[in-house]
């Protein structure tokens, strides 16, 4: 494990995370998906087998897809392929990096490999984004070394505010540490279980030191509007596209939404087309035990 | 240095040709309509994913707006912003904005394992010639027009490129604390048009 520093690796990994700010990035189940991703103007997709709404809805084990899907994914387009592993799984990791995939997401979709250490993303040359609901969980996760941040929400639900929560909650964590003295931040770091040096960068610039990106329940144009005016960077949609009516127009109006996400006329004008948005879940009707955030560490 | 540069900030890391703009204490503002265009004396293309770009700017009106811009004033772009801005992609048929005469290869060295951090030789330099390259999934310059003027080499490889109005880079000076390149197109292509 090494210290966080941005030496050139990782400013490799951040610089691909800044160039899909602004943008969304659409989960897929096949290379005709992928396309039709591409083509409504994803900066990326997600190649996974089972999109989080049926994980949740068909239960067991669920595992990285298979190299040969993502393999076909990545020949089909040429915007960049992120895949899942499962939180812990570095043979997965290494076995997705091996492939060539362009991010490697760590996902608390997935059934976690191990209960209580996360992958060390230092040893890897591919950039990982990991999934956060508070300040202290992002910070952990970049010191292990993740380059991009995201809220994990609770994917395959189609309900925002769990995202919402998560996004506010690391907002929230960030202005709280500015107004600490720095005689406080050694016994901070201490309760929040994450080195000094992050919130000695948090309280100098007051910002995350990598990007911080939203996912986990967004379904529609206003969705991604709300997260980006709450401070995400760019939008991740899991569920939302593929399980709705029209994924075409919809994949279409998100992006229109993301990009102008501070007009409420053009997101308006993208939402009045569309036909039913996921049919979604009441959060507090999922049984604990099916609660995805809950998995990290 | 104040003269009004636009960033286009449809998506992708506008923020940081921002940043690089305001150390040059040039007056820069993001771009994402084409009314905004009218107070720019220049325009600037960042990187980001090029077929979302051109998707973006023909919803938005900017597409046929940036070619009128670019009549008069000066554009300049890197990595995406050079491929939107490129006549030609090799297999795709993409309809670029064809502001300047190349031919170019996306995702040419390879996937993000392969981006790279390599020294960019800048002879116009003089004093510096070397330039801190950062290729992240970076496209490459297969051919080029006789209007168009090498700046800049990778090995032999051209990396940095104009025509009379139009700057490019297939690396992202944009992410490294040098300004010269920003630096360049404000004093020599911005400002004398």
């Amino acid at each position: 494990m090494q210290m966080f520093k941005f030496d050139k690796n990782h400013k490799l990994k951040i610089g691909l995370a800044e160039m899909l700010k602004g943008g969304v990035i659409m989960d897929v189940t096949t290379a005709d998906q992928a396309k039709i991703a591409e083509d409504a103007g994803a900066v990326a997709v997600m190649a996974l087998e089972r999109i989080p709404a049926d994980i949740r809805a068909q239960g067991g084990v669920a595992r990285m897809s298979s190299p040969a899907m993502i393999k076909e994914i990545m020949d089909r387009v040429t915007i960049p392929v992120m895949a899942k592993c499962r939180i812990g799984h570095f043979a997965e990791a290494q076995i997705l990096q091996s492939i060539g995939v362009d991010f490697i997401d760590e996902s608390e979709v997935l059934t976690p490999a191990d209960d209580q250490f996360h992958v060390d993303k230092w040893a890897f040359k591919v950039p990982f984004v990991c999934g956060c609901r508070d300040l202290g969980e992002a910070l952990r996760r970049i010191a292990e070394g993740a380059a991009m941040i995201r809220t994990k929400g609770e994917a395959g639900t189609g309900n925002i505010i769990e995202a919402v929560r998560h996004m506010r909650g690391v907002q929230a964590g960030i202005r709280e540490v500015k107004t600490l003295g720095s005689e406080e931040l050694v016994i901070r770091a201490k309760e929040m279980g994450v080195p000094v040096d992050q919130l000695v960068y948090i309280q100098k610039r007051g910002k995350l030191p990598v990007p911080n990106f939203a996912a986990g329940g967004v379904a529609t144009p206003a969705d991604a509007s709300l997260m980006m005016q709450l401070g995400a960077e760019s939008i991740f949609v899991g569920s939302g596209i593929f399980k709705s009516d029209d994924p075409e127009n919809r994949a279409r109006a998100i992006v229109m939404a993301t990009t102008n996400y501070d007009n409420p006329d053009i997101v308006a004008k993208a939402s009045e087309s569309l036909k039913s948005a996921m049919h979604g879940l009441e959060i507090s009707e999922i049984p604990e035990s099916e609660i995805m955030q809950h998995r990290g560490w | 240095m104040s003269d009004m540069v636009g960033v286009l900030a449809l998506q992708g890391d506008f923020a940081k040709h921002l940043e690089s703009l305001k150390r040059l204490r040039v007056s820069a503002k993001p771009v994402r309509w084409p009314e905004e265009l009218d107070r720019c004396r220049g325009l600037i293309l960042p990187g980001g994913e090029s077929t979302t770009f051109v998707n973006l700017l023909k919803k938005s009106g900017l597409y046929e707006s940036i070619i009128a811009f670019a009549i008069d004033r000066a554009v300049m772009g890197t990595c995406a912003g050079l491929i939107a801005l490129s006549t030609a992609i090799v297999n795709d048929r993409m309809k670029t904005l064809g502001l300047i005469d190349l031919e170019v290869e996306r995702n040419a060295y390879g996937r993000q394992v392969d981006s790279f951090f390599d020294t960019v030789r800048i002879p116009m330099f003089k004093e510096k010639p070397d330039f801190e390259g950062v290729f992240i999934r970076a496209p490459r310059i297969l051919s080029f027009g006789n209007d168009v003027e090498e700046l800049g080499y990778h090995d032999s490889q051209v990396v940095m490129a104009k025509n009379r109005r139009v700057l490019v880079c297939t690396f992202h000076p944009e992410l490294t604390r040098d300004t010269r390149i920003h630096q360049y197109f404000v004093e020599s292509m911005v400002e004398h048009q």
